[in-house]
């Protein structure tokens, strides 16, 4: 098991000069570089501005150098300022935002699991059943609706028409004058709607995968064999079928971050809510060229620790993948 | 070639007698037309501004209603098709070809070539697509050809992942060998012989692909770094839903299903692509 680790541990280095390099040539190879970018489609930009530009770049160093140089702040997390009028380091700014997004996503994988799996299971037990066709046709219908879109229609419905739900922020205005419970309650109404948004679209897609695992596994001859032996059906398909079926999930959790951290910047900008995605947009729209650089490669660390996760979750699930 | 085109054959008959396919087929077809003959559809200009009709309801002059400045929502819907099949195309397209080139040239040489391909590949996947579309498009100006050229940039690393793997065992069989007998060339090899039987896989992601092309676009045209008014694409007018989301149900509800039919048609198709290319992978 150890030994798997590390072979993937290994990789690790490999990737991140990978992304360092990929990411320093997408600021370089911006047409005019990055000085271009952020001043000559700015009309704010001033000579002042042009100069730091340069230093912080270390524009008029050989191009080596200037690599070297993004390395290290790679490594060490340093995006420096942001070009926003606050002037924040990158990495305060990206640090306050991760948890609110994180939050979100966490709940709404919870929502995914504890939907989709049931209805993936039993559309596999029943195949070619009503049940398995309606969820079939719900799934296919929910893969080619725009998230977006859902959202605009829910704001519509439960914020407009019927009032229930707040459509913006983490929290009322009236927050801090509500008691305990009054504040969790608060909360909890402010984070329905972005929670069942983000866990949408992987709700279809889990589905799917739970249950073409599902079929995969009943097909096989130790679930005759239980079968044989007289077990009950409910037991057969949760306590034999259900366990091996599941192992190939954990790897689907880690791997689902990049959509996760993509579908964030939808769903934050549309419900207004203070997180990761939210800060990207308006880094994107400021061309705040630090701030983006910033969150495209925690972005993709936070990827790469997906995998990682997904990898070793899967070899110390499967005894079959750390010893083949 | 007798042999390939009576395979084609089964592959129609297959595809035709899967209902869903044929409906998303169907689908797709519609969008067609209407992107070819926009003016059989409406009656009135996209860019037509009416003060005196701002926000106006469904009727009969405006099936769709209008928007915030007047125009009628039909006619940008229609016109916006156009915008989101050539993004689609397009995209798609770009994505293709790159993912073809690099999956033949890493499966085919394998070695370092291909070490060195997949290791780039491998990188790539590791940004999250829509941020990396987003940080692109951010050093650009917006503008519906960077958005194809960007969609299609990030698009094509799963296609090449396919070819690849097709690659390596298509390159061991006999038909290759007896062609590199009869003396042909690594790029003969290649695009005469490893590449037509490779095509099945990259049909369906192609497919696949122009739904999530679609979706991508409007996505970043409802964000408002798309495509860029008064251009129409279903994902800005959804954007003048979301700001008058309180008077305005017209606006969002009508581009929404509109993409939705679109790539719930084009998934229909790819899905059903793959069934009749190949019936063993039915059902998975």
């Amino acid at each position: 098991m150890l030994r798997y680790v590390i072979r993937r541990l290994v990789v690790i280095p490999v990737m991140l000069v990978g992304i360092s390099l990929l990411s320093f040539l997408a600021i370089h190879l911006a047409p005019g570089g990055p000085i271009s970018v952020a001043a000559d489609l700015n009309p704010k930009a001033t000579a002042e501005y042009r100069e730091r530009m340069v230093r912080y770049y270390g524009l008029d160093q050989p191009l080596h150098v200037q690599y070297g140089r993004w390395l290290v702040r790679m490594s060490t997390l340093d995006f420096g300022p942001s070009f926003a009028p606050d002037g924040r380091q990158v990495s305060d700014k990206i640090k306050e935002r991760i948890p609110v997004t994180l939050t979100i996503n966490v709940l709404s994988m919870g929502l995914i699991f504890l939907v989709a799996i049931p209805i993936g299971i039993y559309s596999a037990v029943r195949k070619d059943s009503w049940f398995d066709r309606i969820s079939t046709v719900t799934v296919f219908t929910g893969f080619a609706v725009p998230t977006f879109w859902l959202a605009l229609l829910l704001m519509i419905l439960f914020g407009v028409k019927l009032g229930w739900l707040p459509i913006s922020g983490l929290v009322s205005l009236e927050h801090d004058s509500l008691s305990l419970a009054g504040r969790f309650w608060d909360r909890a109404r402010h984070l329905l709607l972005p929670v069942l948004l983000a866990g949408f679209g992987g709700l279809a897609g889990m589905s799917r995968y739970m249950r073409s695992n599902m079929l995969e596994v009943i097909r096989q001859d130790y679930i005759a064999a239980a079968k044989a032996k007289g077990l009950g059906e409910r037991q057969v398909v949760l306590r034999h079928a259900t366990r091996n079926a599941l192992l190939p999930v954990i790897t689907i959790l880690g791997l689902s971050v990049p959509d996760l951290l993509g579908g964030a910047v939808i769903f934050e900008t549309i419900f207004a809510i203070p997180g990761m995605g939210q800060l990207f947009y308006q880094g994107v729209m400021a061309r705040d060229v630090p701030l983006v650089m910033g969150i495209l490669v925690i972005g993709a660390f936070l990827t790469l620790i997906g995998n990682l996760l997904a990898d070793v979750g899967y070899a110390l699930a499967d005894p079959r993948i750390r010893t083949g | 070639m007798a042999g390939a085109s009576s395979n084609f054959g089964d592959f129609l008959r297959r595809l035709a007698r899967n209902r869903l396919a044929v409906a998303g087929g169907a689908v797709v077809l519609f969008f067609f037309v209407l992107s070819a003959f926009p003016n059989v559809f409406s009656r009135h200009e996209p860019n037509r501004i009416d003060v005196l009709k701002i926000l106006s309801p469904p009727s009969a002059d405006h099936p769709l209603g209008t928007d915030e400045l007047g125009r009628d929502v039909l006619a940008r819907m229609v016109y916006g098709a156009r915008i989101s099949l050539k993004v689609g195309f397009v995209a798609v397209g770009i994505a293709t070809a790159i993912g073809l080139l690099v999956g033949l040239i890493a499966g085919f040489y394998g070695g370092w070539v291909d070490a060195i391909l997949m290791r780039f590949v491998d990188v790539m996947l590791c940004f999250p697509t829509f941020f990396l579309i987003l940080a692109v498009i951010a050093f650009l100006e917006p503008s519906i050809y960077n958005i194809m050229v960007v969609i299609g940039l990030t698009g094509w690393m799963g296609v090449s992942r396919l070819v690849r793997a097709e690659t390596l065992s298509l390159k061991e069989r006999d038909f290759v060998a007896a062609a590199r007998a009869q003396g042909a060339g690594d790029a003969r090899i290649i695009f005469r012989h490893i590449l037509p039987n490779a095509l099945a896989p990259v049909l369906v992601a192609a497919t696949l692909g122009v739904a999530g092309a679609i979706l991508t676009e409007s996505a970043l045209s409802f964000l408002g770094i798309g495509v860029q008014p008064p251009t129409p694409s279903w994902g800005n007018i959804l954007t003048a839903g979301k700001d008058n989301i309180e008077f305005a149900w017209w606006l969002s509800v009508y581009p929404g299903l509109a993409i939705l039919f679109t790539v719930l048609g084009y998934n229909l198709l790819g899905e059903g692509i793959r069934d009749a290319v190949d019936p063993r992978l039915r059902g998975r």
